[in-house]
């Protein structure tokens, strides 16, 4: 056995459960006495609901209840609540419109729960859905964000004037505004971020079983953070308490954001569970899916760059629109604000930024964090800002970033738009992303690709974005209703294995593996001695679950407090075992020792001892070695980096072929680099996605046109090209690890860099600026329109 | 109700489906072989492929009462009995080619099938244009391409044994 701890790529633990088929996903689960529900949902993206026919449907075979929303509102069911509250500039609190379970009185999007059939089997639900008779007067809807903001737009919400959730700024507009009046240069861009569609592919399950001999209530669901879900719908809507309501969220395919909120079909399943007093189970379709699942991004913005004569960045002004869809999702109001507003400095020394960001509601899906959540706004918009930069002055890309970049010597760095980064060195990953991308040799193959008839572009992305969410006292004042610390437990087995109970949650980061490795670096146990469980509120203290890149940064924060208890007690129990004093007892790969002498005791010894006391110091210690820790961040943190895309456009179709993809990113302290490789590539590859050939297409009557993966083009295979990414490192330097975080950089990064190379291989056709996704047809008709005008040149 | 009867990872079933039953619904919910995923409604993302008689297949675009008579072997069916994984399980796992893990089934079951007809060698294009029809959101596919490359001497080799 190889070295397994900290910095080792170690195979995965959970690999062969899922390589065997032997993973326990939510669909696997089923409880005896199971049945089934079924969601009626709307096909009106705006309508009154006058009646509800559920007659036919109740009688159907196999049909056991069917609920509507007044029969939730009838026992003062609550509505799903958000955790997140910004404030518009004029102080006043964001529209907080209400969001029921099941719809009552309207329908705001296509999609929105109407009614749920309770059947003894799926078929059988399905098919009662289907008789469910909705009586509808259908209204005026608004999908896009202009439509929404526009006067005399329909109102989403009744009262909610213009559609305007909240109107909020950051910065100084009286100042900005000064700087830009004197600025030698003023480069603007408008700019589009396309809504994206999550598609974790385990579509979403929720089953929720009543004890009825207890009055306990269990819900099984595909949740990034179980004990939120516990929280939000226990306290906010169903009014269970904590010890009453057990949430497990077991192996969970994929997440990326869109399982971390709270959903209506995991109140319905619990409740219905309690009402018909037997286990009822929901299972998404795909097509469900795509009308259910909160979706991602959806901005329309406006950049402003001030210049000085040498091209120094004086100041930023943005405006944004941001769409929040028919309702407020769990984090929904913190995306285009905290999470990206915030982040608008970039790795530049901008002195002064001014952004005001409008979050509208529309009768589309609520949107919410995916992967990057805010940050890919940021970014996209700053690395298209600098490249529109270099296009109009003049200035080489490379350069331009280079003379504005924060130097390396000056952290800890204020931002003017409330971060403070910790560390970074962002010359360092430029100058090797430009070695592994081969940047000067460029020129040579895109005149070896102009011999073949092909377009080659080369485009540069240098990001930084903030995760390790997060400082629960700096999130509580901008907004956030939740702490955002993490829990950890590390219980020493008498024998000298190891527990870890971890309040994060895995869903394919291979926390099993990699939270190991801390246990194995720590307290010197070997890897297959260790064992994690996450996901499940019976077994786990608290955790706040996974997302923004907080498992190793925050969770792995919490085990290294933990466990840091666990060596103090074990020091007392060696000094009084060895007769020695505490402060002479050294710790060290799994053994305690008295300094200077030969006498030492194993961690086995020390758990053994703990656990059967007949030799201990009873008098000063409770027996066992179990030990549980908070861990609050002190700040976020900063991975920052380096992307380089470089593509070939075949001009007699426009198609894009991504040719190579370089990361060059600063993720702190490596845990697995394995795994950390892995993170890196699936995020650039749904960035890639995102960039060539995502979009969520709502028509102007609010019907998505694209709700399957016949109509969203996902990235495959053949769209994805071998990746060079590695990694140069400075250390987070307020957490135990080092770690910053690895899970949302690749999707941050990489969108930028595609499209400023699409850019670039269109440099001869007249194009400064292209929105996402650059789709073939997209190129093909640019190419085409701009042809007969460059022949006649 | 009819009767399909199939084999499926050597042992013989005789089951009772409606007609409208998928040969999926078949695995999942009659024989409890939840190894085999169900991640879409249109036949795209290949979580769901079986071999049926050798040939991989998409299991939730077939009857089950199609499988009539059939070999069918499934995720759960590939390791050896004392837990020895086939080649291609074993790559994956070596090249971390699986994150999640809900893809994976459907993704080892097209890569062996991909690797058996192709005995002369795949080249990368190859490989990745043989996962048009498996979708995954994790890795990236960069490492599910190395694995399935990595695998292929390693399968030809044994099955030349």
């Amino acid at each position: 056995m190889g070295f397994e701890g900290i910095g080792a790529s170690v195979r995965r633990k959970e690999d062969v459960r899922f390589l065997s088929g032997k993973g326990n996903y939510t669909d696997d689960i089923n409880r005896p006495g199971q049945l089934y529900a079924v969601i009626k949902r709307s096909d009106r993206p705006h309508a009154t609901i006058n009646n509800i026919d559920v007659a036919a449907a109740s009688s159907a075979p196999g049909v056991v209840r069917v609920f509507v929303g007044a029969d939730m509102a009838a026992e003062s069911i609550g509505g799903l609540p958000c955790g997140w509250q910004i404030h518009s500039k004029d102080g006043s609190p964001m529209a907080e419109p209400p969001h029921p379970v099941l719809a009552v009185g309207k329908v705001r999007h296509v999609g929105d729960p109407v009614a749920v059939v309770i059947a003894e089997s799926k078929q059988a639900a399905k098919n009662a859905a289907e008789l469910i008779d909705v009586d509808y007067t259908d209204l005026p809807a608004v999908a896009n964000l202009t439509d929404a903001v526009a006067g005399g737009a329909v109102e989403v919400h009744d009262g909610v004037a213009g559609n305007l959730c909240y109107d909020w700024v950051i910065g100084d507009k009286a100042v900005v505004d000064g700087v830009f009046a004197n600025a030698a240069h003023v480069v603007k861009l408008d700019l589009v971020n396309n809504r994206l569609i999550p598609n974790a592919m385990e579509p979403r399950v929720a089953l929720g079983d009543f004890d009825t001999s207890s009055g306990d209530f269990t819900l099984y669901t595909t949740s990034q953070n179980p004990h939120v879900i516990r929280l939000l719908m226990g306290a906010f809507v169903l009014h269970i308490p904590e010890n009453k309501l057990r949430v497990v969220a077991p192996d969970v395919g994929g997440g990326f954001g869109s399982k971390i909120y709270h959903y209506a079909e995991e109140a319905i399943v619990t409740w219905a569970a309690g009402k018909v007093r037997r286990p009822v189970k929901w299972t998404a379709d795909r097509s469900e899916s795509f009308m259910s699942d909160a979706h991602g991004r959806d901005h329309v913005s406006t950049a402003e760059m001030a210049l000085d004569a040498e091209g120094h960045f004086l100041g930023l002004r943005i405006t944004t629109l941001a769409n929040m869809g028919a309702y407020l999702s769990t984090f929904a109001p913190a995306v285009p604000t905290y999470l990206y507003a915030t982040l608008l400095a970039g790795v530049y020394k901008t002195p002064v930024i001014y952004c005001n960001v409008k979050a509208v509601f529309t009768n589309t899906v609520p949107v919410d964090a995916y992967r990057g959540a805010g940050r890919p706004e940021a970014t996209f918009l700053l690395e298209r800002l600098v490249d529109v930069i270099a296009h109009d002055t003049g200035i080489d890309r490379v350069e331009l970033r280079r003379k504005n970049f924060i130097p390396a010597d000056a952290f800890p760095y204020q931002t003017p738009v409330a971060l403070q980064y910790d560390s970074g060195d962002y010359q360092t990953t430029l100058r090797v992303a430009l070695a592994n991308a081969d940047w000067n040799g460029f020129e040579a193959r895109r005149t070896a690709a102009k011999d073949r008839g092909k377009l080659r572009g080369i485009g540069i992305s240098t990001y930084l974005e903030a995760c390790g969410i997060a400082p629960s006292a700096v999130v509580g004042s901008l907004g956030a209703r939740a702490g955002l610390y993490e829990v950890a437990e590390i219980r020493v087995h008498p024998t000298g294995s190891v527990t870890v109970f971890t309040g994060t949650h895995s869903h394919g980061q291979g926390h099993e593996t990699t939270l190991a490795q801390l246990v194995v670096s720590q307290l010197g146990v070997p890897f297959d001695q260790v064992e994690v469980v996450h996901g499940d509120t019976a077994k786990i203290p608290f955790g706040m679950g996974t997302y923004g890149s907080r498992s190793l940064a925050v969770g792995g924060s919490a085990m290294v407090k933990a466990m840091d208890k666990v060596i103090a007690k074990g020091k007392k129990i060696a000094a009084h075992l060895m007769e020695a004093a505490v402060e002479d007892i050294e710790f060290k790969d799994n053994v305690f020792s008295v300094a200077g002498t030969d006498k030492s005791k194993t961690l086995t010894d020390i758990s053994l001892a703990a656990y059967v006391p007949h030799n201990y110091p009873i008098e000063e210690l409770e027996p066992g070695l179990d030990e549980t820790a908070f861990y609050d961040p002190k700040n976020f943190t900063f991975p920052g980096g380096c992307h380089i895309a470089e593509i070939e456009i075949d001009p007699d179709t426009g198609v894009v072929e991504m040719v190579n993809f370089t990361a060059v990113d600063d993720v702190g302290r490596v845990v697995n680099p394995m795994i950390v490789e892995g993170q890196v590539q699936g995020g650039v590859a749904q960035g890639i996605g995102q960039a060539l050939l995502e979009s969520a297409i709502y028509d102007p009557s609010g019907q998505l046109l694209s709700g399957s993966f016949m109509d969203y083009t996902m990235p495959r295979a053949n769209d994805i090209p071998n990746m060079s990414v590695a990694t140069e490192n400075t250390m987070c330097t307020h957490n135990p690890l080092g770690s910053k975080g690895c899970g949302e950089v690749g999707a941050i990064g990489s969108p930028p860099a595609v499209i400023n190379a699409v850019v670039d291989a269109l440099k001869d056709y007249g194009v400064r600026h292209l929105d996402m996704p650059a789709t073939g047809a997209k190129l093909w008709s640019i190419i085409q329109a701009a042809t007969p005008r460059m022949a006649a040149e | 109700m009819p009767q399909v009867t199939l084999t499926v990872n050597g042992k013989q079933h005789t089951v009772e489906v409606e007609g409208r039953t998928l040969l999926v619904e078949l695995l999942r919910e009659k024989l409890g072989l939840t190894g085999t995923h169900v991640g879409c409604d249109t036949s795209q993302c290949g979580a769901c492929v079986v071999h049926v008689d050798g040939i991989s297949v998409k299991s939730c675009t077939q009857l089950a009462l199609q499988a009539d008579g059939t070999d069918v072997i499934t995720i759960e069916g590939l390791a050896e009995a004392d837990g020895t994984l086939h080649p291609m399980q074993e790559m994956f796992r070596e090249h971390h080619a699986l994150q999640c893990g809900f893809c994976t089934p459907g993704m080892v079951m097209t890569a062996i099938d991909l690797v058996q007809s192709h005995p002369g060698g795949l080249s990368e294009k190859e490989i990745r244009e043989g996962l048009e029809g498996n979708l995954c959101r994790c890795t990236g596919y960069h490492n599910i391409v190395k694995a399935i490359a990595a695998a292929h001497p390693l399968m030809h080799a044994k099955a030349a044994e």
